[in-house]
């Protein structure tokens, strides 16, 4: 009999298989992802989690005979009161009996996907170039810095002149005769056998003392593993900074459940890049109407409001909040607007001010985002009829102005990666500013 | 007997040691000589982890298979159950093979290790070797080396022509895999190694007699069709064996298709005894290491507490829940299985006068273990049921048969465990475990090799149950694309011989294919 450990095997038996599986029934689990999106928190997009697909189309047939239908014979257990002859009631199709275990799981396939799985397919749907679904997706290296000298280690860590320090003292300390001394013993031994007459005493002596020297030149070793040191490393979490990012949303009528979901879209993603830059991210949800109010996501995304629309209110909201929690000397602040583009034309002039004047002096990146319909005849064309909003043209005048602002218009899904490539094309600022 | 007590139980508490396996290991095959005198092929134990048990459940518990993608959606399946709670890991899984390796959790108290090297590897190991069914359809040395030479074949083929032409392939294979295997034995049994040298000598010769010059004869004038009945003869029709036929007569396959064909239809036959003898093969393997734990206990090898752990687990092992209990999902093969071994363990030493009457050629006949061994070797789920339930199972089941008549408003208590009752109970239920009654009975019964190339199939229809719709269409349509040409499925009711219904399908083009693009 043997007895073999197979757990350290590799693992991961079935990854091949599971691949194929989520090939085939790609389009179904990429529905699913988009889908499983509407229920998830931005920041837990980046988890694990359960997605569920028709069953239908994973259905492996087979000739089997039909669960209904023609005569059938039943041998069951712990009779009661049935004597033979007795008629029981038909049970209700699929409700008991036989039925019972062809519930509502039936029609559903449900499945869990690891948090790549999630996130490649996620990235894919929003058309991301390789080179940022690679950045997004790979877990950040911790790094590793020098932390003192370990008296263990690998030879390559070896500390050459911290060890030859160390073998210095010792000899000194434990007086280990010098190979300068040795040689003026030699050479007076020589030259004592080299003059003429008898100095066998002196000679006999000074071998003594060589040998002596000798003996403990070997007892005092030149370098000693009592000596060795090797530079130690530790992993070093990287400098604790934080992110703040505002979602800031107009909720009035006009925004329809599409444009909100475009927006959850961009605030995702914006969520998962800037967990990439930093130890830790905070959302803020604050969204307005003509007035502006902090709130949760829930009701961030999924609960309406009447109102006409006043966005510096929504500015004035945020920096309170900013001044109240995050102070911009601690926080990296990030913004991200989103709107419908509707704005009292009064209101131009106050929100132009709080945005140049406050908002983009604390900011590290402000993104508008101005959603639409996803066929809007008008925005299609692009042409000289598609009439800019209100808010898009008083925000014009302020992305000229200045780099940290970025603005775009967004229709659809795969549109909402160009405003992206802005925050990458820009990463090199946002590393400056984690180690500020 | 005499029974010396241990100086000290094999181990202490739950923990486990690569060590106290191995005593383990020898105290139960020690004892499994004395109490039981097993015949096992020789034991492979290999230590696992929760994550690897969930890879080897979904290859059917096969160490190694070649890739396809019902084996992922399988995985996912299992994963989502064991990470719900909804269902908990065998805490054992034994391959029929020689050796024959058992796979055993890490997580595994050493109660439940000792528990599962009795159940498995000498109760399931017994069964494999000496069950008549398995001797005849599998072949436990080879089987190993097959799947590898499997595994690599498709693995080169579809390097060479692509994954999703073998993904397609399998697919129509896995859907006809059930009508692949043959239910009585024909030729001599299969030598599973032999198979790679047989096939490369067919290619062999195939090239040595490929000549272009066949190319260039002049075409015959087509012959008149011949009658039925010949062309039957010729190529040994009836078929039940639908694979088995596409192998050989389907005309539009590639050779390497032929051979991914013979492939899955060699893995299914494999499966086949499976099938028919899960009662009696886990009934034997309960019984196994019930017995064997008792032993253990009894000797002074095991502790009271151990006891009492293994006493839970085996009862929730072989429970059954009542069919009105709520908790009902069919008869546990567990459960019936110990309990008829149990039972026959009783007729053999203190038989009634009914089982007397019942059971004449075993009752009192005092040799239980050569009683149960010759049963193991000889019977499968459906001959065991319909000669060994004894009329007090039935009565402490308190069995009664439920009759559902289509033409019917309500549904009829036929039988139950009385004394009119109990062969009609005993013959139903031995129905149920046939697997000729269960499997649809579907065959090929003509092809026009010479005219439009049709194949027709019959299903023969017993008791008004028709085959199910969806799935019928789609596995049709899988046929048609490995046969080529149409194809016509007949449902003919087999009393009356009335056609009940048609399905039929063209081939898609190129081939077997997805089954939406």
């Amino acid at each position: 009999m043997h007895i073999v450990d197979r757990r350290l095997n590799p693992g991961g038996k079935s990854l091949v298989n599971r691949q194929r599986f989520l090939r085939r029934a790609k389009a179904l689990v990429q529905q699913a992802v988009r889908d499983s999106l509407k229920d998830r928190s931005i920041k837990e997009l980046e988890q694990e989690g359960e997605v569920s697909i028709a069953r239908d189309e994973v259905h492996e047939p087979t000739f089997r005979r039909a669960p209904s239908g023609g005569d059938r014979d039943y041998i069951l257990p712990g009779n009661r009161e049935y004597l033979q002859g007795d008629e029981i009631e038909r049970p209700p199709s699929g409700a008991a009996g036989t039925g019972g275990y062809q519930g509502d799981g039936e029609d559903e396939f449900r499945f869990v996907l690891s948090r790549e799985e999630f996130l490649d397919l996620f990235l894919e749907d929003l058309e991301l170039p390789e080179l940022a679904k690679k950045r997004l997706a790979t877990a950040e290296v911790q790094g590793v810095r020098q932390a003192g000298y370990a008296t263990s280690g690998s030879p390559s860590a070896l500390s050459i002149g911290r060890t030859m320090r160390n073998s210095l003292s010792r000899r000194i300390a434990l007086g280990r005769p010098r190979s300068a001394e040795m040689l003026r013993l030699e050479e007076e031994i020589a030259q004592l056998e080299a003059l003429p007459g008898d100095h066998a005493d002196e000679i006999a002596k000074l071998r003594e003392e060589l040998e002596r020297l000798e003996r403990r030149r070997k007892l005092i070793s030149y370098i000693d593993p009592i000596d060795l040191r090797y530079r130690r490393f530790e992993p070093t979490p990287r400098p604790i900074s934080q992110a703040v990012m505002f979602c800031l949303m107009d909720v009035s009528g006009s925004m329809t459940e599409h444009m909100k979901d475009l927006a959850k879209s961009f605030y995702a993603l914006l969520h998962l890049f800037l967990k990439r830059c930093y130890r830790h991210v905070e959302v803020v949800f604050i969204r307005h109407t003509d007035r502006a109010e902090e709130v949760d996501e829930e009701t961030f995304f999924y609960s309406r409001e009447t109102g006409g629309t006043l966005v510096s209110t929504a500015l004035e909201k945020m920096l309170q909040v900013m001044k109240d929690r995050y102070s911009p000397v601690d926080w990296n602040i990030y913004v991200a607007q989103a709107s419908d583009g509707d704005n009292m034309p009064s209101d131009t002039a106050r929100t132009i001010a709080l945005m140049t004047g406050e908002i983009l002096p604390a900011a590290q990146y402000v993104a508008y985002l101005e959603v639409g319909r996803e066929e809007d005849p008008m925005m299609a064309m692009g042409g000289p009829l598609a009439r800019a909003s209100d808010l898009w043209r008083a925000y014009g005048q302020i992305e000229e102005a200045d780099g940290k602002f970025v603005m775009r218009k967004v229709h659809h899904r795969r549109e909402i990666y160009p405003v992206f490539r802005e925050l990458f094309a820009r990463r090199g600022m946002a590393e400056r500013g984690q180690k500020a | 007997m005499t029974t010396t007590l241990a100086d000290k139980p094999l181990y202490e508490g739950s923990d486990w040691t690569f060590d106290t396996i191995q005593r383990i290991y020898d105290t139960v095959e020690r004892v499994a000589a004395e109490e039981l005198g097993l015949d096992t092929y020789p034991n492979q134990i290999e230590v696992i982890t929760a994550e690897q048990m969930l890879d080897a459940y979904s290859a059917t518990g096969m160490p190694l298979l070649y890739n396809h993608w019902s084996f992922g959606k399988q995985f996912l399946v299992n994963e989502m159950l064991y990470r719900k709670g909804q269902r908990g890991l065998a805490y054992e899984l034994v391959i029929n093979s020689d050796p024959c390796i058992n796979y055993i959790m890490e997580e595994n108290s050493a109660t439940m290790q000792t528990l599962v090297i009795a159940h498995a590897a000498f109760g399931h190991n017994h069964f494999f070797k000496n069950n008549y069914l398995f001797q005849q359809w599998t072949d436990a040395e080879g089987i190993l080396d097959y799947l590898e030479f499997a595994k690599r074949y498709i693995a080169s083929c579809e390097e060479r022509h692509g994954q999703l032409q073998v993904e397609r392939l399998l697919d129509a294979c896995h859907a006809l895999s059930h009508q692949g295997v043959h239910r009585y034995p024909r030729a001599s049994a299969r030598d599973l190694k032999a198979e790679l040298a047989r096939e490369n000598q067919r290619h062999a010769q195939r090239e040595r007699e490929y000549n272009d010059l066949w190319r260039t004869l002049p075409k015959r004038r087509a012959k008149k069709a011949e009658p039925a009945s010949e062309r039957a003869l010729a190529l040994n029709l009836p078929q039940e064996n639908i694979l088995y036929f596409l192998e050989k007569s389907a005309p539009r396959l590639a050779p390497w298709q032929r051979e991914i064909l013979r492939i899955t239809r060699v893995l299914a036959q494999y499966f086949y005894p499976q099938g028919q003898t899960k009662v009696m093969n886990e009934g034997a393997a309960c019984y196994v290491h019930y017995r064997i734990m008792t032993a253990l206990h009894e000797r002074g090898h095991i502790t009271e507490g151990a006891f009492l752990e293994f006493l839970t687990s085996h009862t929730n092992v072989v429970s059954q829940p009542m069919f009105d209990s709520g908790r009902y999902g069919g008869l546990n093969p567990y459960w019936v299985g110990y309990n008829m071994m149990q039972d026959i363990a009783r007729v053999c030493t203190a038989p009634t006068e009914e089982d007397r009457a019942w059971f004449p050629d075993i009752a009192g006949g005092g040799d239980v273990e050569g009683t149960l061994k010759h049963i193991w070797a000889n019977y499968r789920d459906e001959s065991f049921i319909s000669q060994f339930l004894s009329p007090r199972l039935m009565r402490s089941w308190r069995m009664f048969k439920v009759a559902d008549r289509e033409k019917d408003e309500a549904l009829r208590v036929d039988a139950i465990h009385d004394e009119r009752g109990y062969r009609e109970i005993r013959r139903a239920l031995a129905r149920q475990y046939d697997v000729s009654w269960q499997e649809p009975d579907i065959q090929i019964v003509d092809v026009d090799l010479a005219g439009d190339r049709k194949l027709v199939l019959e299903h023969y229809v017993t008791n008004g149950v028709q085959l199910a719709e969806k799935d019928a269409v789609r596995v049709v349509q899988h046929l048609a694309d490995l046969w080529g040409y149409e194809v016509t499925l007949n449902e003919v009711d087999n009393d009356s011989r009335s056609a009940l219904r048609e399905h039929k399908a063209r081939p898609r083009e190129s081939g077997p294919r997805l089954a939406d693009g």
